[in-house]
């Protein structure tokens, strides 16, 4: 049982939460991730470790309320139990000196982010930004991923923060002037489509952090695998990241769609299970 | 007298629900099936069983009605009678070498193991055994039948042994394999109990080389370690459209149903898709279990395909006789090359070819070819992919000076030590086998830690 020590609701739909987990703390490395069960019947869902503290003992991830699940979540309280959490999962990010690292996040995908560019940054790197999301109150963690960022760029499809557009409008900008060691990518996979088609076109190395369906994401199940360069791997085990020239983008949406259905399904059951008073008891 | 039929449920009622499919034997067909025993002087059966049960002893105890003796025999060699009761393959080992084998009618040993197990069970776990403890730290990494088999022997010796297993439940393959209708989880939940009353403590969500390193588990003084991850990462076929939607590993689709309980979805949360038609690829138990499961789940249709004879599956013949009586269809001499899917990226077909058998090979097994242009369609809205497992590979990546064969297996010594001293591996890691080989294997490097222990505290 791993006990919710801090809460944070930083936007309307997304929470921080600060889990103790020590043994998870104390080996967390940049770009790895947890899976997590809220209770017996729950599923295991992956999320990203957003960061670590060792005095603490705990483990801080950031979630937004998308199905059944990070709903749940999110209805617990500081002192609530997690029946599972197991972690850190998957390769650390390659920590190392590029000179200049353009990185990218869309939406919720900053709090992964923001421990990776805070390494890269500690080894020497040059560090730019472009954070994007649909509109203004989904934008997080915006003064620590200032803080570690030497310049900063925001972008909402809606205009009510930053540039009016896509992350790929600002990358655009950036790639023409001046010399980019690497690109490191993480959020929506529509957004790392976009970044990529971009990225390959002038040869730029590009990391991806990668969000597949997982089941036990410790490589039993083959559920998180993809294409990558043409072969198949798991993104539990062989990932997240991937420094790839081409990632089968179509299969990857795709598969994410595979239970569309059944989410929805989960999601009614639980929004009438939490207002129903006859269900209520 | 002729072998006492294990009972089972009818095929009709049991195929719609995941029960047990085996009563288990009445104490009168038990006394009967026990009598049938020769007593041979020179008992073959034993050589036939790799943890050595003294399988003369316990039978004549339970022709004597005295299933505590009996179950005692059995517990001395074996941590998971109840379990080997059910899912060895018998018809290989013990019940092979019988001595009525030769008229096909040996003596059904396996049944008779679950019975003595079965009726003793509960007492079992409430007896207390008095073990004098030394107090040196061994580590098992994996509650699987490997782990758990040298982990139960270590504590018999007096050893502290603490499991760590990296999922959220214990017992490996046990737990999220081997489907409920065949092992009920309530048998595994009292084999654990057994072991945890002898003091085993098994720590869960805990995958050692990331939540804990094997350094940090010297550091906690622990004198040994015995590896015994298993072989968890599924192979895929190399075929176009392996990645389409609903096409599964075995692996996927066995964890989701028995581990996860998504046939109780919404009620559980993770979900499954309920196909109508699905085809199975391979031939092995996990194989017949994912067929049988997919039956369970609702599909009007399932087929397993295979590319040997029905003679040459390796699943035990117990599961493919039920498996048939339920309505699995075989398509033998058969081989996928293709799986074909919608314009939305969804399986709806199989194409296959069917295989010629030539020569035995230099290996023994008969030579394959496909026979060309022979190809031909299956549809299917769901297929599921059980051809074979390999070594899980994150621990062996993640200690170094260990060495891995090209199959991604930890190469030992000829007691079960890596190169790192106090380092022990076995079980499907070492070696993929079955879950009595992988307790074989336990049960000896459990001797093996021992002796080790013994002459490095000299």
């Amino acid at each position: 049982m791993y006990r919710i020590m801090n809460l944070e609701v930083i936007r309307p739909k997304i929470k921080s939460y600060e889990v103790y987990a020590p043994n998870v703390a104390k080996n967390a490395k940049a770009g790895q991730f947890v899976i997590l069960r809220i209770n017996d019947t729950g599923e295991r869902i992956p999320l990203t470790i957003a960061g670590t503290n060792l005095e603490k003992g705990s483990v801080k991830i950031i979630f937004q309320e998308l199905g059944k699940t990070t709903m749940q979540l999110a209805s617990l309280s500081v002192g609530d139990y997690i029946k599972d959490f197991v972690g850190p999962l998957g390769h650390p990010t390659e920590i190392k000196n590029y000179d200049t690292v353009v990185s990218v996040a869309g939406g919720i995908g900053a709090a992964g982010l923001l421990p990776v560019i805070k390494e890269l940054k500690s080894v020497g790197n040059k560090i730019t930004t472009v954070i994007g999301a649909r509109s203004k109150d989904l934008i997080i963690l915006e003064e620590e991923l200032r803080q570690q960022s030497d310049s900063i760029f925001f972008t909402t499809n809606d205009g009510t923060y930053g540039t009016k557009g896509y992350v790929t409008d600002i990358l655009k900008g950036i790639i023409d002037e001046e010399k980019i060691g690497i690109t490191y990518a993480i959020g929506p996979v529509y957004m790392m489509k976009a970044v990529s088609e971009i990225t390959r076109k002038k040869n730029i190395k590009t990391i991806f952090s990668l969000n597949p369906i997982m089941l036990d994401g410790i490589g039993m199940c083959g559920a998180c695998r993809i294409s990558i360069d043409g072969e198949t791997k798991f993104a539990c085990v062989d990932g997240p990241e991937f420094d790839a020239n081409s990632v089968d983008w179509e299969e990857l949406i795709s598969r994410l769609g595979l239970f569309k259905n059944l989410e929805n399904l989960a999601i009614n059951k639980f929004k009438h299970d939490q207002e129903c008073n006859y269900c209520k008891k | 007298m002729q072998k006492v039929k294990m009972p089972a449920r009818d095929p009709n009622i049991r195929k719609k629900d995941f029960k047990q499919v085996n009563y288990g034997y009445s104490q009168c067909e038990m006394l009967k099936e026990a009598k049938r025993c020769m007593q041979c002087k020179k008992p073959l059966c034993i050589h036939g069983c790799p943890i050595g049960i003294n399988i003369p002893k316990f039978i004549r105890y339970l022709a004597q009605n005295d299933h505590k003796r009996a179950a005692i025999v059995l517990r001395q060699k074996n941590n998971l009678p109840a379990v080997c009761g059910r899912v060895c393959q018998q018809e290989n080992q013990c019940e092979k070498f019988c001595i009525l084998a030769k008229r096909n009618e040996s003596v059904s040993i396996g049944s008779l193991e679950r019975y003595a197990a079965d009726v003793t069970a509960i007492e079992n776990s409430l007896s207390s055994i008095t073990i004098s403890k030394n107090g040196i730290k061994v580590a098992i990494i994996g509650s699987g039948p490997a782990g758990l088999t040298c982990g139960g022997d270590l504590l018999k010796m007096g050893y502290d042994v603490t499991v760590y297993e990296s999922l959220h439940d214990a017992g490996g393959v046990l737990r999220y394999g081997i489907p409920e209708f065949r092992l009920p989880k309530y048998v595994l939940d009292l084999e654990l109990y057994s072991l945890k009353k002898l003091g085993m403590k098994i720590i869960l969500n805990t995958l050692i080389g990331r939540t804990k390193t094997v350094k940090e588990l010297f550091g906690e003084e622990y004198k040994a370690l015995f590896i015994a991850t298993g072989a968890g990462l599924p192979v895929f076929p190399k075929i176009p459209g392996e990645n389409l939607n609903h096409v599964y590993s075995a692996n996927e689709f066995l964890v989701r149903v028995h581990l996860m309980h998504s046939f109780n979805f919404p009620h559980y949360d993770t979900p499954i898709y309920k196909a109508r038609n699905v085809v199975v690829i391979g031939g092995g138990n996990t194989a017949i279990d994912a067929a049988r499961t997919a039956l369970r789940l609702g599909a009007e249709s399932v087929k397993v395909v295979y590319r040997r004879t029905e003679n040459e599956m390796p699943a035990r013949k117990e599961e493919q006789v039920h498996a048939k009586e339920e309505g699995v269809e075989f398509v033998t001499l058969t081989s996928p090359v293709k799986f074909i899917g919608n314009e939305k990226r969804f399986v709806k077909a199989v194409e296959c070819m069917k295989i010629e058998v030539g020569e035995i090979d230099n290996l023994g097994k008969k030579y394959l070819s496909k026979i060309i242009g022979s190809n031909y369609i299956i549809e299917t809205d769901m297929v599921v992919l059980a051809l074979g497992l390999n070594p899980n590979p994150i621990l062996p990546s993640l200690i170094e000076g260990l060495i891995i064969d090209n199959h991604g297996h930890i190469v030992t010594d000829d007691s079960f030590m890596t190169p790192l001293p106090g380092i022990f591996a076995g079980g499907d890691i070492v070696c993929g086998t079955n879950v009595i080989k992988a307790m074989e294997m336990g049960k000896k490097a459990a001797k093996a830690i021992e002796r080790y222990l013994k002459k490095s505290s000299k």
